[in-house]
């Protein structure tokens, strides 16, 4: 802290403690609240109850669960496969095909979701590329907005890796693909995990383009959400999401201690 | 480190300079550069660079930082594409094979062991990359292990090393694949005083158990190049600046650069050289006469410096041959020696000398002599580049 003296040091904490917590704990809070409510009419909630935790595992909303579970390990495994090939191969590249394609991964970040999700809905509506309607339009355009992330991430680790753990490698006599399975991916782990993570958690989440094109057997939790507290079933609605950032916190926690078990050797 | 201690009598050459040493009876394979010239867009950095590591033999390059001696070491293990001229390892023009197919061993000041494997893994590495049987490592790495002295680190991983296990541990892995070359770029820098002067005892003795290892040797430490190697190369400017024997460097060198960089000679202008035989030579330093070595066969008549090492120095009580005299401009006490520098004729001079219970006062005026043989003429090379 730059602050010394501790009577100021005290008031500091005073104010930033309770701002923190509302501006951050307050409306989790209230969504964890809501969940197992049945009543709230109140400041409080009232009949607590966890009747809308066992109707999220019985209908459709435990399919969204699923649908969001797959789309978001299926498009960010695709996502780290083509995102890590993709800056392995551009790794050496220093001038023009290399700012052209980090600018074409850009572009899908950039723009608004929605705006993604209906260039995938006009692109794929007709033939030869008819997939309007199908799961893969969803799998697609969660990759299209996850890639640029994965490939990001992974430029960006393989920046920091040692050259010359590389290059003594090949001089021990590693061909190229010995050398990038045994020196490269190892060496590398942490930011592909790190990458994993992250497109899976933008995936998780992902509402503007998934809403202009997911099919009826599709839906995924942030559009079940949408559509339930649209429909005014605000106490499901939330179930659904805290249901949402517990999965997804468990399956980033899982990750970050597979990254650190990775960073500690 | 003694077997080629001869001195050799190294012909003053006009540039361009081209290093090669008699070849040793030796079955490794030798390194060589045949004007191999290295570009980075428009800077060249190393400029028909040309020179000879024999079998067996221990090269060291020299020179300060950013003269190219990385760059030259990296061509040999094919980092560095060179734009023209030819590497050979043995007799194999290695010059367009990529890296893995030369069969060097490199270790790099960092160390670069490979962080997520065990001492043992990395030390495995190159044989389980060239496919050897589980059988032949489970033999060839506690032996290689045994020769660095860490066999008991096998299970460690390189971070609980210390810097100086880590560098073992790196030597170990480039021999496991016997390599009949290594590449050494800066391998002590990274540690410190005490740690790197045991090191290089090692490395000695690792070059005396592996005779047939040919090594070239980066370094900008020129005691550590003095120490190891039979032959240094003194590079700056992306040029070999001088090579030779490095008893013969040391003591003749052909140039001011070579025995400024190496020793940090004094070099006197003298004039006006006249041979007295076929060894020595009478110049003038101001108004005293001076003999020195004329090693390098400089012409009668003819300007140059004499080059005298800080510990050639002795006081003189009379008036000895080859004398001169000059004021005290500063007294450094060391420990073992005594740095005394003294302004004779316009030229600050440096000298060593044991240490002394009165050492003379700032000021006062001391006579000096050296003796004529250990000092030699040096040519003045008009040209910087
Ligand atoms: N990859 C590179 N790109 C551009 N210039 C380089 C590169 N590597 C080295 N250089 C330049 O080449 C010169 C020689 O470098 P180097 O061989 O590393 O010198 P040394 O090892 O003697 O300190 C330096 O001027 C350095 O800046
Ligand atoms: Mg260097």
């Amino acid at each position: 802290m730059l602050v010394w003296s501790k009577p100021w040091r005290i008031a500091t904490w005073a104010v930033a403690v309770p701002l923190f917590l509302i501006i951050y704990g307050l409306p989790i809070g209230v969504i964890v609240l809501a969940s197992f409510s049945g009543q709230w009419n109140d400041i409080l909630p009232s009949n607590m109850t966890l009747v809308h935790y066992s109707k999220a595992f019985r209908s459709d909303s435990f399919d969204a669960l699923k649908a969001s579970l797959l789309t978001g390990v299926i498009a960010s495994g695709a996502a780290l496969v083509c995102g890590t090939w993709a800056a392995l191969a551009l790794r050496n590249f220093k001038t023009m095909p290399k700012r052209v394609l980090d600018l074409l991964f850009f572009i899908p970040s950039a723009v608004p979701s929605v705006s993604v999700g209906l260039a995938l809905l006009v692109a794929f509506s007709q033939p030869p590329f008819l997939l309007n309607g199908t799961t893969w339009i969803v799998l697609i355009a969660h990759f299209v907005l996850i890639s640029a992330f994965t490939y990001g991430n992974v430029t960006a680790g393989l920046a920091r890796i040692p050259v010359d753990c590389e290059q003594v490698a090949e001089s021990l006599g590693a061909r190229p693909f010995y050398r990038l399975r045994r020196v490269t991916l190892p060496l590398l782990l942490p930011y592909l995990v790190a990458a994993f993570s992250l497109s899976f958690a933008l995936s998780m989440g992902e509402l503007g383009a998934t809403v202009m094109i997911y099919p009826p057997g599709w839906v995924t939790l942030p559009v079940r959400i949408f559509a339930l507290s649209d429909r005014g079933a605000i106490f499901d609605a939330a179930t659904m999401a805290t249901i949402l950032g517990v999965g997804t916190l468990i399956v980033l926690a899982i990750l970050s201690k597979v990254s650190n078990r990775a960073a500690v050797r | 480190m003694s077997q080629v201690t001869v001195m050799e009598r190294t012909p003053h050459i006009a540039k361009p300079f081209v290093a090669s040493a008699a070849p040793a009876a030796s079955d490794g394979s030798r390194i060589g550069f045949e004007n191999v010239s290295v570009t980075y867009g428009a800077l060249t950095v190393l400029h028909s660079f040309t020179l000879t590591v024999n079998p067996g033999e221990i090269v060291a390059l020299i020179g300060p930082s950013g003269s190219g001696k990385t760059t030259a070491l990296r061509a040999v293990a094919g980092f560095v594409r060179p734009s023209g001229g030819r590497i050979l390892i043995g007799d194999r023009d290695v010059t367009h094979l990529a890296p893995y197919d030369r069969k060097i061993g490199m270790v790099v000041q960092n160390y670069a062991l490979f962080p997520h494997m065990r001492v043992e893994e990395n030390v495995a590495f190159g044989l389980r990359a060239h496919g050897a049987a589980e059988d032949v490592i489970k033999k060839r790495v506690p032996e290689c292990l045994a020769m660095v002295g860490m066999s008991t680190y096998a299970k460690r991983y390189p971070r609980e090393l210390s810097g100086g296990q880590q560098q073992r541990v790196a030597i170990a892995r480039a021999l496991a694949p016997k390599p009949q070359v290594l590449l050494l770029d800066e391998p002590l820098s990274a540690l410190d005083a005490q740690i790197r002067r045991s090191m290089l005892d090692e490395l000695a003795k690792l070059h005396r158990d592996l005779p047939n290892l040919t090594v070239l040797y980066v370094t900008h430490d020129q005691s550590e190049a003095l120490t190891l190697a039979n032959h240094i190369g003194i590079m700056r400017d992306g040029k070999l600046k001088a090579f030779g024997g490095s008893q013969s460097l040391f003591r003749h060198p052909p140039n001011r650069f070579a025995a400024e960089f190496l020793g940090r000679a004094n070099l006197l202008p003298v004039t006006d050289v006249q041979p007295l035989d076929e060894q020595m030579a009478k110049v003038r330093f101001g108004d005293v006469t001076l003999s020195a070595r004329n090693h390098h066969g400089l012409a009668r008549g003819s300007d140059c410096l004499v080059c005298v090492r800080p510990h050639d120095f002795r006081f003189s009580r009379a008036s000895e041959p080859n004398s001169i005299s000059g004021t005290v401009l500063s007294v450094q006490w060391q420990g073992d020696v005594h740095n005394i520098t003294f302004d004779a004729g316009g030229e600050t001079v440096r000298m060593t000398s044991a240490p002394m219970a009165n050492p003379p006062r700032i000021g006062e005026i001391i006579a000096v002599h050296f003796d004529a043989a250990e000092v030699t003429l040096v040519p003045e090379d008009a040209s910087h580049g």
